[in-house]
């Protein structure tokens, strides 16, 4: 695991591939490709250590916005010192290498994954098996979703408090489970849709602006504590690792499906995903009744 | 220290937990279906293994330093003490409430800005677009779409004004910029929409739901406290649209003023 890694570090201490440091500008959309034909002289340790910070570079640049706004508004708002800086700043090391770390991984691991699946299943051209998949995915990947069971919990205190359900640990843990299920499905579904739009070329707006007006219309029979909890649900049904696979996949089926675009076709995916939640936890809300 | 490496474990069995069921389905379905293996396997399950310790690290560091301070100071801002209880007493305005804005706004850029999820769909876009879409722009625009969005939600906690109104109007606002912006950049625009709320997002904004719904006199952190995160995820969609707009309008107005040189 250790050598494109380090082809990498190395390449980004000669300063010659400007695309494969983190963030960095881009003049060719594979990298990849173009890793593979650089041969990079022997490696020294104070190259390394300058690779290392370039790549960190990043990494800092996009968490500054967060340190500058908690310390404004803990010294010069609320006025008050900085608690066990220490451990902030220890915080701080884990958090950039982490990203550093994320990024490298996305860019050799899940996105040629993605690629990898979405060039299968063109070439294997079995529309079912690649349907079936994409359920698999969406509902596999939401029903454990850590945002998910958190405010699934919540709103079945809601829904108890509301009235709509008894107020008792099974009739509230049920509820919760329900909704939960009920997401998961609905994202499984979202992401078939999506793949379907992808293939057969349909273009996204109708079909998302579709979505909204059901969503307008079944607010307005849907029962209030409801609708806060399934407006929310759209919003945390994609996690850290599906996004990127996710979207992968769609910009490799797009890509290997002569005719499709991939700007135009290859993303929407994870619109379906937030878009669908909506719908059906409100329906969810209105059988409850 | 032995706490951060006892914690570090803990994050990383809970991450792996999360990818369980997607490892599980990518091998059944490369094992039955595809029966083929994936090129450079070995580089990609490498790429796998930085994502899974990447994630972890990241998670437990802000876990550790960033997200403790972040609530507290939620808390802090929406206390009926920094307000002024006194004035609290004959009920609130909204402007009561107008450093808490200026915080909500301000994390919910910052914490965009450091989104992971965000930062693995503008690459993607960079590549999809072949360098069109800049990563750097498309993270900024989604980030203002996110700030607006949360402040837009603490003021609706605030006034107690019905969510749906605001939500709907916003869809209203959607629907419209999607006919005026370019095709390439809609469906990106509203899978931005999506991605925006992930670990970094949620934790805080839910934080700051909760302390306002529970301190503003008259709103139960039950029934007020939710509907934030779908103010996140509506706004960017807008800001996305209206930065595509406006960049395309500069260009053409730049190319109408300098015809020689939009030609070179």
């Amino acid at each position: 695991m250790i050598v494109p890694f380090n082809r990498r570090l190395r390449c980004a201490a000669e300063g010659r591939c400007a695309n494969l440091t983190y963030g960095g500008p881009t003049s060719t959309p594979y990298p990849s490709q173009l890793r593979n034909r650089l041969k990079c002289p022997p490696k020294v340790v104070t190259r390394h250590l300058v690779a290392i910070l370039r790549l960190n570079v990043g990494a800092l640049r996009d968490l500054a916005p967060i340190v500058l706004v908690i310390a404004f508004f803990q010294i010069v708002v609320l006025r008050q010192p900085f608690p066990d800086l220490l451990s902030v700043l220890v915080g701080l090391l884990c958090v950039i290498l982490g990203l550093t770390l994320f990024i490298q991984g996305l860019e050799s691991g899940l996105f040629p994954l993605g690629e990898a699946l979405a060039q299968g299943f063109a070439q294997k051209g079995n529309i079912v098996i690649l349907l079936a998949f994409g359920f698999c995915l969406g509902f596999g990947t939401t029903i454990a979703e850590p945002a998910l069971i958190a405010i699934a919990a919540e709103a079945a205190a809601v829904a108890a408090e509301a009235g709509a359900i008894i107020d008792d640990d099974s009739a509230r843990s049920t509820y919760a489970l329900e909704l939960r299920l009920v997401v998961a499905v609905s994202v499984g579904a979202a992401i078939v849709v999506g793949i379907l739009r992808i293939l057969k070329g349909w273009p996204i707006h109708y079909l998302i602006i579709g979505g909204y007006l059901l969503v307008t219309a079944m607010t307005a029979f849907a029962p209030a504590e409801i609708v806060g909890v399934a407006y929310d649900s759209g919003g945390v049904t994609t996690s850290t690792i599906t996004v990127p696979l996710v979207t992968a996949l769609g910009v490799g089926l797009a890509t290997s499906i002569r005719g499709r675009n991939p700007m135009t076709d290859g993303f929407g995916l994870i619109a379906f995903a937030s878009l669908t939640p909506m719908i059906c936890v409100l329906a969810y809300g209105m059988a409850a009744q | 220290m032995i706490g951060y490496s006892n914690a570090l474990i803990d994050a990383l069995f809970s991450t792996i937990l999360d990818v369980a069921p997607i490892v599980v389905i990518l091998l059944v379905f490369q094992l039955v279906f595809l029966r083929r293996k994936p090129p450079n396997l070995r580089r990609i399950a490498a790429g796998s293994v930085l994502v899974l310790v990447g994630l972890a690290l990241f998670l437990i560091g802000l876990e550790n330093a960033l997200f403790p301070i972040g609530r507290t100071m939620a808390s802090q801002l929406t206390a009926p003490e920094t307000i002024g209880a006194e004035r609290l007493a004959d009920g609130v305005d909204w402007y009561d409430y107008l450093p808490l804005y200026a915080f909500a706004a301000a994390i919910g850029f910052a914490t965009t800005v450091a989104e992971p999820a965000l930062v693995a769909v503008a690459i993607k876009a960079r590549d999809a677009s072949g360098g069109a879409v800049h990563p750097w722009g498309l993270r900024i625009a989604v980030a203002v779409g996110v700030a607006v969005g949360v402040a837009l939600g603490c003021f609706r906690i605030v006034t107690g004004t019905p969510l749906p109104w605001y939500i709907i109007a916003s869809y209203i606002v959607v629907i419209l910029l999607t006919f005026r912006a370019g095709r390439t950049i809609v469906p990106l625009a509203y899978d931005s929409g999506g991605v925006t709320t992930s670990t970094v997002t949620v934790p805080v904004v839910a934080a700051i739901g909760l302390g306002l719904a529970s301190s503003v006199p008259g709103r139960s952190p039950l029934i007020d406290g939710f509907g934030l995160i779908a103010f996140a995820s509506v706004f960017p969609i807008i800001s996305v649209l209206g930065y595509s707009i406006a960049a395309s309008w500069l260009s053409r107005r730049r190319k109408s003023g300098l015809p020689k040189e939009a030609e070179s």
